[in-house]
């Protein structure tokens, strides 16, 4: 929910929004190809990866020491590398991104948090504390370490395996499907929100008034609905010749290996050890 | 308005997960009970729909850009149940598959756009909506101040969120383990950018599209219309909910009354032009106002206007009443049914007014 300022010279809202809707599409794409490769987190159940990355997530966020929270963001990285994943890609793709957002609000609370003074800043008497050091420190670290997990686990696990795992904290059945259908929706609508968009500046000519913009946007945001709801009576028509009758079934069909055990204990004990040491 | 990681303590996470799942529970009974009809693949269309109006950029006036989330349009056309489980789904996938929210927040992040946000739009557009014709520009206007007020109440619950981290979660240091701003801060941050650019965002895309419905399928538009609906088919019965609920729950609120009376003190603002003179009143004026210590004479202006008007049921203690707590109960008797006159007189005008002007007809 941004708001930024629109000193762009030539580039308009489209071309704003193709480039979002562009990226949107790339990093689906490019998780689908990295989760069919062949590093170790690929192997593994997506069970034991849910299970496993969250509860990495959950031990940086009850570590109240930043070098334990480092110690988790270091697994993750060492995690990506034995998975085949480009370390360049999540510099640029999560920290690079993550830290933007997160040094604007943790930048504040540098000079706000009180405590012991460590630096004050030359000709503005603004004051630097321990504490707030360490709090934006926390912030920041613990931000970058569950994007970073968070990351990891889309990018090694097929998204439908990932939301049929979610079995395994008794999410309902229903839930799960509406889920797994939103996904494939989600990348269907793209499409058509990016051709849509692309055909619309292919027929720009010369710059449009703010009003016109907005005229705009709200237009192809009603098309885009007007599509939504036409698909989703097709949707429903095809579920019905296909004998859907209100009973959800999905297949769990996923099986545990040796493999798959031996990397349970590990995500249990390395967990487990993070939060014993970061008390 | 995404809570990423790190910022909300554990503890929060999972009470927010906690007051989320009742919720999501009955929202998805609802589901399962309606599973034969449409509304399993709307909810997933419309789930997708709200997670591409984030990526959509809006200019708005002033030379900002914004993006809405789409509460109050899946509110108007699903309602709030559903529309919960819509922007519960889109902001989970968001969580999990783009990195917008944090995991560990997706609680936090559903209860306060998903959950408050549906019920606070459904609230809005009920109350101005009223029952005028589906195609009415009320109702366009309607939408617009619910996707308005949805997102401003989402924000407020989020700095409300933030700002107590730092009472609650600290390091040995003293150095706040999550969310360090203080309430102070966090609220006014928050809600700068919301009461203008984001509330616009959004207030623009709900009126809009809710526009765009009625001109291309005001049928989407009947879930939360009520009474309109009814209006347009005079040949139906109406449906008319039953109030017992509410009448119990009234009563069992009036009886209850008399707890009112264990709690100590005076409401901060609320002292009597006599409390000044008492010096543990005086006290506690201080405490409750960051020490800053209360004149020890009522200020003038207060006790000239302190005379103007002796209420009859003053400090809600009649004086012909001996026991306090029957005081009480009587006091909550006597304005309930004064609120409830009230009401009456007013439905009963406005309906001579509705009834006396020839009605739209409606699609």
């Amino acid at each position: 929910m941004t708001g930024h300022h629109h000193a762009r010279g030539r580039r308009g809202f489209i071309e704003y929004t193709i480039d979002g809707l562009h990226s949107a599409m790339d990093r689906a794409m490019y998780a689908d190809r990295s989760a069919s490769g062949r590093g170790a987190l690929q192997q593994l159940d997506p069970r034991v990866k849910v299970a496993g990355l969250a509860a990495l997530i959950l031990a940086s966020a009850m570590a109240a020491k930043l070098w334990v929270i480092a110690a988790v963001l270091l697994a993750a990285v060492v995690l990506a590398a034995i998975s085949y994943l480009s370390i360049w890609m999540i510099a640029t793709r999560v920290w690079f991104a993550t830290l933007t957002f997160t040094a604007a609000f943790a930048v504040p609370a540098l000079f706000l948090t009180p405590g012991t003074i460590i630096y004050t800043l030359p000709g503005l008497l603004w004051t630097i504390t321990s504490q707030g050091l360490t709090t934006a420190g926390f912030l920041i670290l613990r931000s970058e370490t569950a994007a970073t997990l968070a990351l990891v686990l889309v990018f090694t696990t097929p998204w439908m395996h990932i939301l049929k795992a979610l079995r395994l904290f008794r999410v309902p059945v229903v839930f799960v499907v509406i889920l797994g259908m939103t996904c494939r929706y989600i990348l269907l609508l793209l499409e058509n929100a990016h051709e849509m968009f692309e055909s619309r500046k292919s027929r720009t000519v010369g710059p449009m008034t703010r009003g016109e913009q907005r005229r705009i946007a709200i237009a192809s945001t009603g098309a885009l609905l007007g599509r939504t709801f036409q698909l989703s009576g097709e949707v429903y028509l095809a579920m019905q010749s296909r004998g859907f009758r209100g009973e959800v079934y999905i297949l769990d069909d996923f099986r545990m290996q040796a493999m798959d055990w031996a990397a349970a204990i590990g995500f249990a004990s390395l967990t487990a050890a993070l939060v014993w040491v970061g008390r | 308005m995404h809570i990423p990681d790190g910022y909300l303590s554990p503890s929060t996470c999972a009470a927010f997960y906690a007051g989320s799942t009742p919720f999501w529970y009955v929202a998805l009974q609802r589901v399962k009970r309606a599973m034969h009809t449409r509304l399993v693949p709307l909810i997933s269309l419309f789930s997708a729909f709200c997670f591409l109006i984030m990526m959509f950029n809006l200019p708005l006036p002033g030379g900002t850009t914004g993006h809405a989330v789409g509460i109050g349009l899946a509110t108007v056309v699903l309602g709030p149940w559903a529309a919960m489980l819509a922007v519960s789904v889109a902001l989970i996938i968001q969580a999990l598959f783009f990195g917008d929210g944090g995991i560990t927040a997706i609680g936090a992040n559903c209860f306060n756009m998903a959950i408050v946000g549906s019920l606070v739009a459904y609230v809005f557009y009920r109350a101005i909506a009223g029952r005028s014709p589906i195609i009415s520009f009320r109702r366009v206007v309607a939408a617009g101040l619910a996707g308005y007020a949805a997102i401003n109440v989402s924000a407020l619950f989020a700095a409300i969120e933030f700002g107590v981290q730092p009472l609650l979660y600290k390091d040995a240091s003293g150095a706040p383990l999550y969310c360090p701003y203080p309430l102070s801060v966090s609220i006014p941050a928050m809600m700068i950018g919301h009461l203008t650019i984001a509330g616009m965002a959004e207030l623009i895309v709900s009126a809009g599209l809710v526009a765009f419905l009625q001109w291309s399928d005001p049928s989407l538009l009947k879930a939360t219309a009520g009474n309109a609906v009814a209006l347009e088919a005079p040949g139906r019965p109406r449906k008319t909910r039953s109030l017992q609920p509410i009448w119990i729950g009234l009563c069992v609120l009036m009886i209850l009354t008399p707890l009112g009376i264990l709690a100590t003190g005076t409401a901060w603002g609320e002292w009597m032009a006599s409390d000044f003179a008492s010096p543990s009143i005086r006290q506690q004026i201080a405490d409750s106002s960051l020490h800053q210590p209360a004149p020890s004479a009522a200020p003038r202006g207060l006790e000239q206007m302190y005379q103007l008007w002796t209420a009859p049921f003053s400090r809600y203690a009649p004086p012909y009443i001996r026991s306090a707590g029957f005081g009480y109960f009587l006091s909550a008797m006597f304005g309930a049914g004064l609120v409830m006159l009230v009401c009456f007189l007013v439905v009963r005008l406005m309906r001579g007014f509705v009834v006396g002007r020839p009605r739209q007809p409606a699609v």
